[in-house]
């Protein structure tokens, strides 16, 4: 009987394929650890943002590659494990626990989307793994979601948003109208927007929910013209902001608004073309065009440019390569690789790796960091890199964050 | 070789239950393993109503979804203990088949593909809607089993060979309760339906009522499925109510071999662990799938596990 | 609430028909393959995306809107006929299924192609030079594309409605979908007209995609939703009624657009929803033939 077994399964290996030969057919006996310093890296490389995952991927090998050239950490190197987690909460988890239990990860980089990073901190957080989440959310900073091994590098929307709405509303009016992605993340991104209005005086006239995904906003837009706010808050990413930007110019909205939104990607700007995009402003955590001010920024961007033939590093990107190095070095100064040793080192770090100081918040381990407002061109540009001028920066601070208490952490 | 097949076939829970117990030792991970367990199953649910009764549903996603969903919001909002919480995603599974299923059947053919898929996704925006249930986009997170006792022995479900033995217990129940389902008197009258639906009521069989309760078993086994993936993951996310996770179960049965019993479970095997290992390869799964499942339409309708057992003349589902 | 009038209502209505003009669009080509080859397109929301990435890829490539117009429909129609000759047609007689399943794995391969073609973030759409900009219509100022779309699909559905109705071939197409032994013995290859068929209703598919195209982000998963919604439309106006098919897309564009502006995030809801009533009180749909539904 056992023999017939093993000639089914057999059959099922031939249907699999060559990578038989690299998978353990047996028992699954826990090696000795190897040497190397292994970092899963989950990110979405098929799906809408595969632009930015693989970014992100190029930057954090950058990353890896400057920690192994300097020695690594007492002669062992690091190694980064790219999955794809096809933007999928699912699969994410999938391949999180793959990570973790056959490629036996010592830490969790990764994460382009709310839904993802959740779902990856969770499995991490039950197998008390470190994870440091290099996109936007506001829930992973609440003590729902959050444990002492998650850490969050990206921005998130409080931050964004608000940065914007302190921008914009001085500026151009005080009446609002939202067109918001009907989902979590967009939603956040109105609250933060109208908490940093609502001390500025500002009102909101409408909240306009589409659905994510939407690939017509048409019948949304004569409401807003109707509606003749000064400023129209798109709170919506990546494709939806493109569509959404582009259909509010065909509608010939920015003659009578201006136009913002909380996060303003180089992947979207290019997607989307100088049209589509001209006059409107938004928050992000990274431009390369920072490097004329910030000294780390250039040493990045060149260190990116000479791996990658030329080519800058997105805001996501950016993401990526900051999220990897802190932990890198962090095992260096805490002088080991043991999880809780590794965490507590993180908490105190204080880092410029490419955009000026940075710091983790200690409550919720939140990276504390500026946000630069930056607005699109479609004049003067150099070369095709040259998309965005820099409006502002603002500054590091605590205070345009929520508060521990407000998140539910204990003091 | 055919004896043995003969012998298996009789002995078909038996035989499915000693493989699937030594099957996390043959898979590189046993989250792997665990997947293809649960996906298995769901495409068993589905194979219910689609390789036995002929019904293709596009919208069967919804019943893994309501499981899990069910499942996951009794744990996290309401504190209530694994076992139970499973119980109530199966009750909530088959109530949403009986409503779903109500309003399909009164279509037929490829009206009913249609109708289910729109159900389906009816379903899918209001799991959505619903965010302070269901988390809406993120997900529901904090599905956790704690360590509990069995017999006074503790049980870490973390343990990933401690958590596939669970939920295999689990599923080796529902695959017991298909075997007797498609071996009672109602799996021949399914079967009749399958074949010539006006004969099988010129003998006097209700069909619609028939439909409806195969479709409310089909439901609560998809539910089952969903209810175990949510304890799995430890999260539900969102998509696993989308008409494209209805697609997979379809492809999985097809695969495998739909109207024979243990077709789906291959179908879901070769499937999950083909698009693991293409993953590694390259970025355009999407297309080996594609390709594999159009491949397989076209030379191998039957299935791996269909054509295998047409090849040795084996009669599908023998007593 | 705020700021409504009769000018926006109006305008909301308008938006709606443009909206619903892809939609019959559409539903038309779905419709035509199944009334004549029994075969549901499940592929046909990825004809639609390859329509339009081929139309922005041709725009871009020769700067002339109208010839891409030309082009586009001819290319998908051509995948069309390949995917009938050589994947739908060994399906005949084996069931209604096959071939659904057969062109859902198909539209997988689509998605990627166009993905490994085109890159995976797709393709940013440009309106056609002379039809950009707003052009006020009486009540407010309406985005001069759209007006052309509804007037272009009008043109294009008044022109298959011609080539079905007084048009010989139009005729073996209709004798085909009502009885195909009569038509095979009175010496007509009906193989033939099946081809052709399919064909037609891939090329009606990839002209709703250029021409949604500047409407919308061009991205592989585009026709993912679309799928889901064509057959919303194709239930609600009865499977296998050309006229079902219009009427029922303006329809559920306007429902799309009128719940967009009272409760927007059930906007996409409301379709299914509608779907279902429809199912409940008329489960042929508004044109479809009694009892034939399968």
């Amino acid at each position: 009987m056992t023999q017939k077994v093993t000639s089914q399964t057999r059959r099922k290996i031939l249907i699999g394929g060559a990578t038989v030969a690299s998978t353990p057919l047996w028992l699954n006996v826990a090696k000795a650890q190897a040497d190397t310093i292994k970092i899963g890296f989950p990110t979405p490389l098929t799906g809408p943002f595969s632009a930015e995952a693989q970014d992100q991927v190029k930057a954090a090998e950058l990353a890896i590659k400057e920690f192994n050239d300097a020695g690594g950490f007492n002669g062992r190197k690091a190694e980064l494990l790219v999955r794809d987690d096809k933007l999928n909460p699912g699969e994410a988890a999938t391949r999180t626990l793959e990570l973790i239990e056959k490629d036996k990860v010592n830490y969790v980089v990764g994460s382009l989307s709310a839904a993802t990073q959740l779902s990856i901190n969770a499995v991490c957080k039950e197998r008390k793994v470190l994870f440091n989440s290099i996109s936007q959310s506001d829930a992973i900073n609440e003590a729902k979601d959050w444990s002492v091994y998650t850490f969050h590098e990206a921005l998130n929307p409080t931050m964004t948003a608000g940065a914007v709405a302190r921008y914009s509303i001085p500026r151009f009016g005080k009446k609002i109208v939202f067109l918001t992605a009907d989902y979590a993340y967009g939603h956040e991104m109105v609250r933060a927007f109208e908490r940093a209005g609502k001390e500025m005086g500002a009102t909101t006239l409408a909240d306009i929910r589409h659905p994510l995904g939407a690939s017509d906003y048409s019948a949304f837009l004569p409401r807003i013209k109707a509606l003749n706010p000064d400023i129209l808050v798109l709170c919506n990413f990546g494709r939806d902001l493109v569509n959404s930007a582009k259909q509010c110019t065909d509608f010939g909205l920015k003659s009578s608004m201006k136009i913002v939104t909380p996060v303003l990607l180089y992947t979207s700007r290019l997607a989307g073309g100088p049209e589509a995009f001209e006059g409107i402003a938004g928050g992000t955590s990274y431009y390369w065009g920072l490097e004329d001010r910030i000294p780390t920024a250039k040493t990045f961007n060149d260190a990116f440019r000479k791996m990658y033939n030329g080519s800058v590093p997105s805001d996501y990107g950016a993401l990526g390569y900051a999220g990897v190095r802190s932990v890198l070095a962090s095992i260096k100064i805490a002088k080991s690789t043991e999880t809780m040793k590794v965490v507590a080192a993180m908490e105190n770090l204080k880092y410029d790796w490419y955009k000026g100081p940075e710091y983790y918040r200690k409550c919720d381990h939140q990276a504390v960091q500026t946000v630069i407002i930056v607005e699109s061109k479609s004049k003067n540009m150099k070369d095709k890199y040259d998309v965005f001028n820099i409006l502002t920066i603002e500054p590091t601070t605590e205070k345009n964050m929520r508060s521990c208490a407000e998140l539910g952490h204990k003091a | 070789m055919k004896s043995f097949f003969q012998l298996i076939a009789r002995h078909r829970v038996l035989a499915s239950t000693i493989f699937l117990a030594i099957f996390p030792f043959i898979m590189p991970y046993e989250a792997l393993a665990i997947n293809i367990l649960i996906f298995g199953l769901f495409a068993m649910g589905f194979n219910l109503l689609f390789g036995y009764m002929g019904l293709l549903s596009f919208g069967h996603a919804a019943f893994l979804g309501i499981g899990s969903y069910f499942t996951g919001i009794a744990i996290v909002h309401y504190g209530v203990p694994w076992a139970a919480a499973i119980l109530i995603g199966i009750v909530g599974a088959a109530l949403g088949g009986l409503i779903m299923g109500f309003l399909a059947i009164r279509t037929r053919g490829i009206y009913f593909s249609m109708v289910t898929l729109a159900l389906g996704q009816i379903v899918y925006y209001i799991f959505y809607k619903a965010e302070s249930f269901t988390g809406g986009e993120n997900g529901l997170r904090g599905v956790r089993v704690d360590t509990f006792t069995i017999l006074g022995i503790p049980v870490d479900f973390l343990n990933p060979l401690v958590k596939y033995y669970i939920i295999l217990f689990f599923v080796v129940i529902a695959i017991w309760l298909i075997s007797r389902i498609l071996n009672s008197p109602l799996g021949a009258v399914m079967e009749a339906i399958r074949e010539n639906e006006k004969r099988a009521a010129a003998c006097g069989f209700d069909v619609a009522k028939t439909k409806l309760l195969v479709f409310v078993l089909s439901a609560a086994i998809c539910g089952l499925a969903g209810s175990l993936r949510a304890l799995h993951l430890s999260i539900v996310p969102i998509d696993s109510l989308h008409y494209l996770q209805s697609g997979q179960a379809v492809m999985m049965s097809i695969l495998g071999g739909m109207g024979t019993f243990f077709g789906p479970f291959i179908g879901a095997a070769v499937m999950l662990y083909l698009e693991d290992v293409v993953t590694t390869f390259t970025k355009h799964w999407m297309a080996v799938i594609g390709l594999v499942f159009m491949f397989f339409v076209l030379f191998f309708p039957k299935g791996i596990w269909g054509t295998i057992l047409s090849k040795l003349n084996i009669q599908r589902d023998s007593k | 609430m705020t700021g409504l009038s009769f000018e926006l209502l109006c305008m909301q209505l308008l938006t709606g028909i443009a909206l619903g003009s892809i939609y019959a669009l559409l539903a038309l080509g779905l419709c035509l393959i199944f009334g004549m080859l029994n075969v549901v397109n499940f592929a046909h929301g990825a004809f639609f995306m390859v329509g339009a990435f081929l139309g922005v890829y041709f725009l871009g490539v020769t700067g002339n809107f109208w010839f891409s117009l030309v082009l586009t429909p001819l290319v998908t129609g051509g995948l069309g006929l390949f995917t009938e000759r050589f994947l739908v047609r060994p399906l005949y007689g084996r069931g209604i299924d096959y071939p659904l399943l057969l062109t859902f794995g198909l539209s997988y391969v689509l998605i990627e192609v166009m993905r490994v073609t085109f890159g995976i973030e797709g393709l940013p759409s440009v309106t056609p030079a002379g039809l950009g900009g707003t052009i006020n219509v009486g009540i407010g100022d309406f985005p001069k594309y759209r007006l052309f779309l509804i007037a272009a699909t009008a043109l294009i559905i008044l022109g298959v409605w011609f080539f079905i109705q007084k048009t010989r071939y139009g005729l073996i197409i209709k004798a085909g979908a009502a009885d195909q032994e009569i038509v095979k013995v009175l010496g007509i290859d009906i193989a033939k007209v099946w081809l052709l068929v399919f064909g037609l209703g891939c090329a009606i598919a990839g002209l709703s995609g250029i021409l949604a195209a500047p409407t919308r982000s061009v991205n592989p998963e585009m026709g993912i939703p679309i799928l889901a919604e064509s057959f919303v439309v194709t239930v609600v106006g009865g499977m296998g009624s050309p006229v079902g098919a219009v009427v029922a897309g303006l329809l559920v564009g306007v429902v799309y657009s009128m719940t967009s502006l009272f409760f927007p995030e059930l906007a996409e809801l409301s379709i299914f929803v509608l779907m279902a009533v429809v199912l409940l009180i008329r489960p042929q749909g508004l044109f479809g033939k009694a009892g034939a539904m399968g």
